[in-house]
């Protein structure tokens, strides 16, 4: 029709043809931003992280150079030993902890809905609050330790946050505080999910609580492990405020993440390329856990 | 959840039951203790801190650690408390989350009911974008900042926390209009609305929770930012987290503790009464930030 007289049709035939191309004109803004700051961003910084970079960007490629430098860098040892022993640490101690006040909260507890919102404001304050907090509270000069010698308990001594040996388990303690809760959430909700029947049927056959719990109810919690295992690893990858507000990474290197490596080698250091390898180190072990886990999800929503 | 709770096929003996409050109220205090500590303190001269450790009541109450933190206490190198910082933050916040939210509604919209090739393709790569690490944009972005000339001001940080956040922004309104009845958007199309009239009449007045989830979302997310603000706004702009923690680390000579926890509370101020008004939605954004993306 509209090819037969186009000067009659064009008003109505502009108006069908906008509003089929509406709805991408209108994701187009967003879908730019994505592809320039978020993935042509990301191709940048792998391609800064092939040449000799130092204070400013620069073009000229060095191949694997410094990747090779990074790994043989004392301090990224250090972090990635660090990662290691916080990510270990936080993913287990919270989700046990989270798992465990869900199971005591799901026991048609009194008083659920005032302890559930205890449990959970950490999540709501920035790292640096937390940080600011635990420095103190952990600093042996004026919180636990000189508070426990003023009620009369003399030898006792709590300076880990002081000693390069042992202060990156201060920052495991805050960490845990902060999210623990969270996972918590998680669990009460796949525990709330699960469908009281079968267990009416597993209780008239004489299974124990226990058998119940082991058999029955964790084996259906298996996504929300799953989550919580993705969400607090990728967390504790990208951990950096609360480092920095509780110990700036000290004493010396002693308590330096990836996050505060690359941050420091590109900045303060002033060796760009160094650092940029380290922030694509990080991105394709996060992108080693997301990417499988999100195209699962993904799918499952088709 | 109330239906699930209100028939449980546990039981447990009174002694088992004992414990489990007590372990409860326990985690209920290690959870309060760090707040507590924070509240009673900052309300202290500093001698009885340095002098009396942390955990006893004032003898003297005192607001003047408030007054100090808020209006005169050095940040950096300037005196001025944490009053400008905490308007920086709020001049970034709020615009931030306004845009951020807007656009993820439009967005969740256009992948939801007007389906196109490729638009699975985009969501994930939106969604992913959610959970890089920032340090790979950092030096990009600084860049990019100092061309725009908007490096070291607030305008910066609102792009900045804008790009990053629309993918989470994004995602909420997905999950949530996936479940809205596309009928009544075919119907309403088959009658000859418009794509934002539909959106308008249609979509908007029943997205209430969503956007709420968001904006509180949005707003926690921004509002404790650090790395961001800590690269892109040190100075004058910088936003509260990076004053708080230059008040906090850079004091020289006798630390005012009482100030630093005053100011930490200022900090946590506004995300914690947000939590408190609407906890029911922020818990509802953790979920749908976490399980199903």
């Amino acid at each position: 029709m509209a090819a037969t007289d186009p000067m009659l049709d064009s008003g109505a035939d502009f108006r069908t043809r906008l509003q089929t191309w509406l709805p991408k004109i209108v994701l187009a803004p967003s879908f730019a931003v994505m592809v320039i700051f978020v993935y042509g961003f990301i191709a940048f910084t792998i391609y800064l992280s092939f040449t000799d970079s130092r204070m400013l960007p620069s073009y000229d490629l060095v191949g694997w150079q410094n990747y090779e430098r990074l790994f043989r860098v004392r301090q990224w040892d250090t972090a990635i030993i660090n990662l290691g022993i916080f990510a270990g640490l936080y993913i287990v101690i919270s989700t046990i902890i989270g798992l465990l006040l869900a199971i005591f909260l799901d026991q048609k507890i009194r008083g659920e809905g005032f302890l559930r919102p205890i449990f959970l404001y950490p999540m709501a304050l920035s790292f640096i609050v937390t940080g600011t907090a635990w420095k103190w509270i952990l600093d042996p000069a004026i919180g636990l330790e000189t508070t426990m010698h003023r009620w009369g308990w003399e030898s006792f001594q709590f300076d880990w946050i002081k000693d390069s040996d042992m202060a990156i388990y201060t920052i495991v303690i805050a960490a845990v505080w902060q999210s623990s809760g969270f996972v918590m959430a998680m669990f009460l909700a796949g525990l709330r999910g699960i469908d009281n029947e079968i267990l009416k049927a597993a209780q008239m056959d004489g299974a124990s609580n226990f058998q119940m719990y082991r058999r029955i109810i964790l084996p259906q919690l298996r996504p929300a492990f799953l989550s919580a295992f993705v969400i607090l690893s990728h967390l504790a990858i990208k951990s950096y405020d609360l480092v920095v507000a509780m110990t700036d990474g000290g004493p010396g290197t002693s308590t330096w993440l990836p996050a505060l490596f690359m941050y420091e080698y590109t900045f303060t250091r002033n060796q760009m390329g160094i650092g940029a390898s380290s922030a694509v180190i990080m991105l394709m072990t996060i992108a080693a856990i997301m990417v499988p886990y999100l195209y699962a999800e993904l799918k499952e929503q088709k | 959840m109330a239906v699930a709770s209100s028939d449980t096929a546990i039981r447990s003996s009174n002694v088992t039951r004992t414990f489990i409050y007590l372990f409860l109220l326990l985690f209920a205090l290690f959870y309060l203790m760090p707040l507590g500590i924070m509240l009673v303190n900052s309300l202290k001269p500093l001698s009885e801190i340095t002098s009396g450790g942390m955990i006893a009541m004032p003898n003297e109450w005192t607001i003047e650690p408030w007054l100090s933190a808020w209006s005169t206490a050095q940040i950096g190198v300037e005196p001025t408390g944490l009053r400008p910082y905490f308007i920086n933050s709020i001049a970034m916040a709020v615009p931030a989350v306004a845009i951020s939210t807007v656009a993820g509604a439009l967005n969740g919209y256009v992948l939801t009911k007007w389906h196109f090739q490729g638009a699975t393709w985009i969501f994930g790569l939106l969604l992913f974008s959610c959970f890089i690490p920032f340090q790979i944009v950092l030096i990009p972005m600084a860049r990019i900042l100092g061309l725009l000339e908007i490096a070291g001001t607030t305008y910066g940080l609102i792009l900045v926390h804008v790009v990053y956040g629309i993918g989470f922004s994004t995602l909420y309104f997905r999950n949530y209009y996936a479940a809205f009845p596309t009928e009544l958007v075919r119907a309403a199309q088959i009658d000859g609305a418009g794509f934002f009239q539909i959106f308008w009449r249609i979509m908007l007045p029943s997205s209430g929770p969503i956007i709420a989830v968001c904006c509180i979302w949005q707003f926690t997310n921004i509002w404790n930012d650090f790395l961001f603000g800590a690269s892109f706004a040190s100075g004058d702009a910088a936003p509260m987290t990076v004053a708080l923690n230059n008040l906090v680390n850079s004091s020289t000579g006798e630390r005012p503790y009482n100030v630093h926890f005053a100011g930490a509370i200022m900090a946590a101020g506004p995300t914690l009464l947000v939590y408190i008004v609407a906890g029911r939605y922020f818990v509802r954004g953790l979920m749908a930030g976490s399980v199903k993306g």
